[in-house]
């Protein structure tokens, strides 16, 4: 068995099963899989819902800070209690429903947000020995379960029978259609070299180590860089993001399609986009970034889950960054840049993996030729399609009250 | 293994019939989407984990949105949702065809000796429908492509309608 | 009665309630989901027969599934775009509305 520390597979790493083994190791077979599973579940819920909790915190801190001010700083050391804060708050709130709104559909829509992006989690590889549920095909089954959530928009636009949320809601699902297909394309060059849609799977054709220091990540590859690009992207689409939060523009809208919503099941929308966005993150690290493994072969010694929890909290701090500086679009801007501009990128970057692939076998000699054509079939329709959909600087209009 | 069997079957029965039998057209499409849900968890009883997620990927996550805006362009507001029920006379013949095709079916079903099922789930792992899909059915994908994409250009072009028709589109 | 005539007879209820639904109701949209029942009961055969069937191949019956739904998937959408056409000219989805070529 492994010594120390310093092993692939110490005891640092396998601690998270064994007190699971320990706490289930002497039921009876049908009733230890399903005491491990609520187990997993349990886990799950508590850890992400903390993360959910403190990620709300730290968003108003970073963009306080970026924005030259403190952020919230007055309830406990720096603020730190302000998530229970907010959640007292919205547990106490007045729940309002409208007396003509549809109640079951009023009261479901939350309700389902949450359930399918909380699913969506349950295949992510959080470590070495900790996927909740290996399937064999992981990746279709989180984007089915990412896909499905969007109904629940619509029963929210629908239950409060205000046409100006149903309006915002055609809206929000016009954005979200629209960029479920930059987002699937972009996972296909992964599918393709990786040969399965399984998440351990692609986990585990991204390692290896070149000379120690350069890990087989995707994201190293010139269309593993596009694709993590793209879908990056799309997921700040999908998950309601800056820039691309039309649906929920505070300052412009009221508050969309949930304009009906208050207390309780406005904060579960919430929760429901935070969710989505962990679970989004957890997917690009599986996909694009190696999931749990190491960057470096030196630093191995620090467990799966760790190496797991750092590449998410700098993919959601990128999240929080982009939101503190970017404006917003409009949805014209939105669905332009989706249809016209990802799609196309999306599509290209299918031939240049397909070509990475084929390539493979050439000799050593003829690499960096590979490297530099894979980099022009990424580039070159990047800067002629931006260079055509721009429209340039509009003539400069003078414009002066009155006299 | 028969009493899933039976739960997802009630399911999936119940929702379907509540669903075209309601007077609200959208609670209707929202249960008929519970359906689907419900055959998509009978294909991941019966073992065929892809074709579960993607007949919850297609039906939930696309043509459920595709009826839900076709049901939203061709009402003009929130009371335009209610369909009146059908006259009494159609409802019963609806009815005996319907239970005449299912009765013909469900007796045909009961009455033929079937062999003996194979042992154990037939595992089809991903890889080899890929395989499959891209060796001796090759034919069938490229002309679904093609099928696909026609159909969609056409229903855009359909639903977008001439010039001429552009005064007061919903 | 086994598992694959007990899948059979819930497909033919399915099947069933698909007809009723679309030989019944008037609205077009509700019509077209009478038809997409009846697909996916078709579907659910295939899936019993591939699972509790004597299946020579491995792998036939979870592709014709795959390929009927993308049909379906197109046919749905194509025939909701001929509701949005229908409902320009007429103003309504009723169905018994839409005799212009009668007669």
């Amino acid at each position: 068995m492994s010594a120390g520390v310093f092993e692939m597979d110490s005891w640092l790493e396998r601690l998270p099963i064994t007190a699971r083994d320990l706490l289930t190791g002497y039921l009876p077979d049908p009733w230890r899989w399903i005491a491990q599973s609520v187990i997993a579940i349990v886990v799950i819920l508590g850890v992400f819902g903390t993360l959910f909790a403190f990620l709300t915190l730290a968003e108003r801190k970073i963009l306080g800070r970026i924005q030259n001010r403190p952020g919230p700083n007055r309830v406990g050391w720096a603020g730190i209690l302000q998530p229970f804060a907010d959640a007292i708050k919205m547990l106490t709130k007045e729940d309002i429903v409208p007396r003509t709104a549809d109640p079951v559909l009023h009261y479901l829509a939350p309700v389902a947000l949450v359930s399918f992006s909380l699913l969506s989690l349950a295949v992510i590889p959080y470590g070495r020995h900790l996927v909740p549920l290996d399937l064999d095909s992981g990746v279709l089954y989180f984007f089915a379960a990412s896909a499905s959530s969007e109904l629940s928009v619509f029963m929210a636009g629908w239950a409060g029978r205000n046409k100006y949320a149903l309006l915002a809601a055609m809206r929000a699902l016009a954005q979200l259609i629209s960029y479920e297909l930059p987002l699937l394309l972009s996972v296909v060059p992964v599918v393709m070299i990786a040969g399965t849609l399984s998440p351990s799977g692609i986990v585990a054709a991204q390692s290896g180590w070149r000379i120690g220091i350069i890990p087989h990540w995707n994201i190293v590859t010139p269309w593993g860089f596009a694709g993590f690009a793209i879908f990056m992207v799309a997921a700040l689409a999908e998950a309601n993001r800056s820039p691309f939060d039309l649906p929920e523009a505070e300052s412009e809208l009221i508050a969309g399609h949930l304009t009906e919503y208050s207390g309780f099941k406005y904060a579960l929308f919430f929760m429901a986009e935070y969710f989505a966005m962990i679970a989004l993150s957890g997917m690009a690290v599986t996909l694009f970034l190696g999931g749990w493994q190491a960057p470096f072969e030196v630093l191995q010694f620090i467990p799966s889950y760790a190496w797991f929890a750092i590449k998410l909290l700098a993919l959601l701090l990128g999240f929080i960054w982009i939101r503190a500086t970017l404006p917003r679009l409009r949805i014209d801007q939105l669905m332009r840049l989706a249809w016209k501009f990802m799609v196309p990128l999306a599509l290209i970057n299918l031939v240049t993996v397909a070509f990475w692939h084929l390539s493979a076998g050439w000799a050593t000699g003829a690499q960096p030729l590979r490297w530099a054509l894979a980099l022009a079939l990424v580039a070159v329709p990047f800067v002629l399609i931006g260079r055509r959909l721009t429209s340039g600087l509009a003539p400069r209009i003078y414009r002066y009250a009155a006299p | 293994m028969n009493l899933t069997l039976l739960l997802l079957g009630l399911v999936i029965l119940a929702s379907s019939a509540m669903a075209l039998s309601l007077r609200n057209i959208v609670r209707s499409v929202l249960l008929l989407v519970l359906s689907w849900f419900g055959i998509a968890a009978f294909y991941l009883w019966a073992g065929a984990e892809f074709a579960a997620f993607a007949q919850a990927l297609v039906y939930g996550g696309a043509v459920s949105m595709v009826v839900l805006f076709a049901v939203l362009l061709t009402g003009r507001s929130h009371s335009d949702a209610e369909v009146p029920p059908p006259p009494k006379g159609r409802l019963v013949w609806a009815l005996v065809a319907g239970g005449a095709a299912a009765g013909i079916i469900a007796a045909t079903a009961i009455r033929t000796p079937f062999a003996a099922a194979t042992n154990g789930v037939p595992s089809l792992p991903v890889r080899d429908l890929g395989l499959l899909l891209m060796g001796p059915q090759l034919a069938a994908l490229l002309v679904t492509g093609a099928l696909l994409t026609a159909a969609l250009l056409g229903a855009v072009v359909i639903a977008a309608g001439t010039k001429d028709d552009k005064e007061g589109a919903p | 009665m086994n598992t694959l005539q007990m899948c059979l007879v819930l497909s033919g209820l399915l099947f069933g309630i698909g007809l009723a639904a679309a030989l019944a109701r008037s609205s077009a949209i509700l019509v077209l989901m009478g038809v997409e029942l009846m697909l996916n009961a078709a579907n659910l055969n295939f899936i019993a027969f591939w699972r509790f069937g004597p299946a020579p191949e491995a792998g036939t019956g979870v592709l014709f599934v795959l390929f009927a739904i993308a049909v379906a998937a197109a046919e749905a959408a194509v025939g909701l775009a001929l509701v949005i056409a229908l409902y320009r000219h007429q103003k309504s989805i009723r169905l018994q509305e839409a005799t212009r070529l009668k007669g």
